[in-house]
């Protein structure tokens, strides 16, 4: 990305500004974390004072175990209600999102507007909170898993439909042309075909809403209440007001909950950062 | 060519209507009925079992509250606040991250992250970093003599504090857009600045920050549209307090729909939604329309 930009310029760097820059970064963006990872495997007295120091000694394996075990093993059963959310809700809003996208893009009709529309809109409204309980209590869904994921698939069908709609235009007509005129039906042009070649704008889609739904405090809070199905984000929230006083825990408990973005960071770094700026260039 | 001709395609059209009928179904069934039956609903007396019509009368109520009125208010600056600091600093360090730099990719990395993280997981932590005597912010600043407010414990400077954090969190962002809007500015034209020996303000001014453009509507309009509902960074650092003097609408309705007001909770969704709809479509049409002129 940056390398036409590097070959033109002269090499000269900026020595004190970077100097500035990365000491700044430090102090702003790194130290949090470090107090976070630091408390994190304080003991329990040490870690209430709240300083920013390193640790006499290190309990990591014992804050651990303790989180884990804290309430029942409430931790573990988030991390798997958090894992079924966001495998179902994004796999079936990402199916979903690409079907629309796809007639949207290909087929214009008087119905092309007002799609867009809709879309847009999605993005642009805030739900309504109780009026989506009661819709879901009349389903009989409301407080259920299947309920909260179909809420998630809603919510976020928007951003993948705008994302594969602009990747779709890129794809030439002809390829869909060739497979009709050997014979493919719909269902085999765009599940043979199309959707293959989405390969690399699906992972971006995966990955940006995967981050997005596990770290969804709002939905879990209003559309799946009572312990047993809390979400990690729950979890978190309610530690902070049963573990006021140990505060090794709960830094434990926002430790072990920033893990999964982080491994999504370091190995999806540049489709993330090609999902999250699709927008800049076409508005 | 014949296949899109309207005669065959009569037949069986290779795009067919019914690919929107599961997402359609979905989003109708839980976000256009809602948003639809909102409005009536706000205009009732409410146990999700039955409603009873009453008018205006949660209107009335949201509006003759002070406390409630002061979240309209709230919601507002919070979102100014948050979306001008992100336009700024995010123009700003995109700036920089484009600029021939040591430990570039580092920086680009470190800026974004947070972005990615737990905003609950954020709020908690920066709570206890802002504790007003032990928090290592107030204890960082009295060593060089600074006597650090109550950031959350203050009225006055609870709501700043969460819109400082949202942006610490969200500049990432913003950053990243404005880099993407600047790396596509054509390299001609600063080659041709730098033959009329343009000096580096006179590149950000005439040449980054006009053609940048569309990147800073971008970023306006995300920061707006997610600053005016902003819920759960606020809800983990003050819970709208102390007293209501950092509640948002957003708040407003999680503590009426927690009291059971379910028709005073909706109409303050309803608030919420022409509120986000009257700054929302006018400034994007606005902004569009200038994108054209350019």
């Amino acid at each position: 990305m940056t390398a036409a930009v590097e070959v033109r310029r002269k090499p000269r760097k900026n020595v004190v500004l970077s100097l500035v820059a990365i000491l700044l970064s430090i102090v702003v963006f790194l130290v949090p974390f470090a107090f976070i990872l630091l408390t994190a495997v304080k003991s329990r007295q040490e870690a209430s004072q709240l300083d920013f120091s390193w640790p006499t000694q290190f309990q990591f394996v014992q804050n651990f175990v303790d989180v884990v075990q804290a309430r029942d093993y409430m931790l573990i059963i988030a991390f798997i209600n958090s894992t079924i959310l966001t495998v179902a809700s994004v796999s079936i809003m990402v199916v979903l999102a690409a079907m629309v996208a796809f007639v949207l893009q290909r087929r214009r009709t008087r119905w092309t507007g007002f799609v867009n529309f809709l879309v847009l809109s999605g993005l642009i409204i805030p739900p309504a909170v109780v009026p989506t309980i009661w819709v879901l209590q009349k389903l009989g869904l409301f407080r259920t898993m299947p309920g909260l994921i179909l809420v998630e698939v809603a919510f976020g069908l928007s951003f993948c439909i705008l994302l594969f709609r602009a990747f779709i235009a890129t794809i030439p007509r002809e390829l869909d042309e060739a497979a009709i005129i050997d014979g493919a039906g719909p269902m085999r042009l765009f599940f043979r075909v199309v959707l293959p070649l989405l390969k690399s704008v699906i992972i971006t889609c995966v990955v940006v809403q995967s981050v997005t739904v596990f770290n969804d405090f709002v939905n879990p809070l209003y559309f799946l209440p009572g312990d047993q199905n809390a979400t990690v984000q729950l979890t978190l929230y309610n530690f902070s007001s049963a573990y006021s006083t140990q505060y090794n825990l709960l830094f434990m408990d926002i430790l072990l909950i920033t893990i999964p973005p982080l491994i999504m960071f370091l190995f999806f770094n540049k489709r993330i950062v090609a999902g999250m700026t699709a927008g800049a260039i076409k508005g | 060519m014949a296949g899109l001709a309207p005669a065959a395609g009569r037949k069986r059209s290779p795009y067919p209507s019914w690919f929107y009928l599961p997402a359609a179904i979905v989003y109708a069934v839980l976000f256009l009925v809602p948003t639809v039956t909102s409005f009536y609903f706000s205009l009732t007396r409410w146990s999700i079992f039955d409603s009873q019509f009453i008018g205006f009368d949660n209107y009335v109520t949201f509006f003759r509250e002070p406390a409630l009125v002061s979240g309209l208010w709230h919601t507002v600056v919070y979102a100014v606040i948050t979306s001008g600091l992100k336009v700024v600093l995010g123009l700003g360090l995109a700036v920089l991250l484009t600029s021939q730099i040591i430990g570039r990719g580092y920086l680009r990395s470190v800026v974004f992250f947070p972005v990615l993280v737990s905003t609950i997981g954020v709020g908690l932590t920066f709570t206890i970093l802002l504790d007003p005597e032990e928090g290592l912010i107030n204890e960082s600043l009295s060593l060089i003599g600074i006597q650090g407010p109550g950031w959350l414990t203050d009225p006055s400077f609870a709501l700043f504090s969460v819109a400082l954090v949202d942006v610490w969190k969200g500049v990432g962002l913003a950053t990243l857009i404005y880099i993407a809007g600047i790396v596509s500015i054509p390299q001609e034209y600063f080659e041709a600045a730098r033959v009329d020996g343009a000096t580096a303000w006179q590149n950000f001014r005439s040449i980054v920050l006009p053609l940048a453009r569309p990147a800073t509507f971008t970023v306006i309009l995300l920061s707006l549209i997610g600053g005016l509902r902003s819920f759960d960074l606020i809800w983990a650092m003050t819970r709208g307090g102390p007293g209501f003097t950092s509640d948002v609408i957003a708040s407003v309705i999680y503590k009426q729909y927690q009291a059971g007001f379910y028709g005073l909770s909706t109409a303050g969704n309803v608030v919420l939604f022409l509120l986000v709809t009257a700054i929302i479509f006018p400034l994007s049409r606005y902004l569009n329309k200038k994108e054209v002129d350019l």
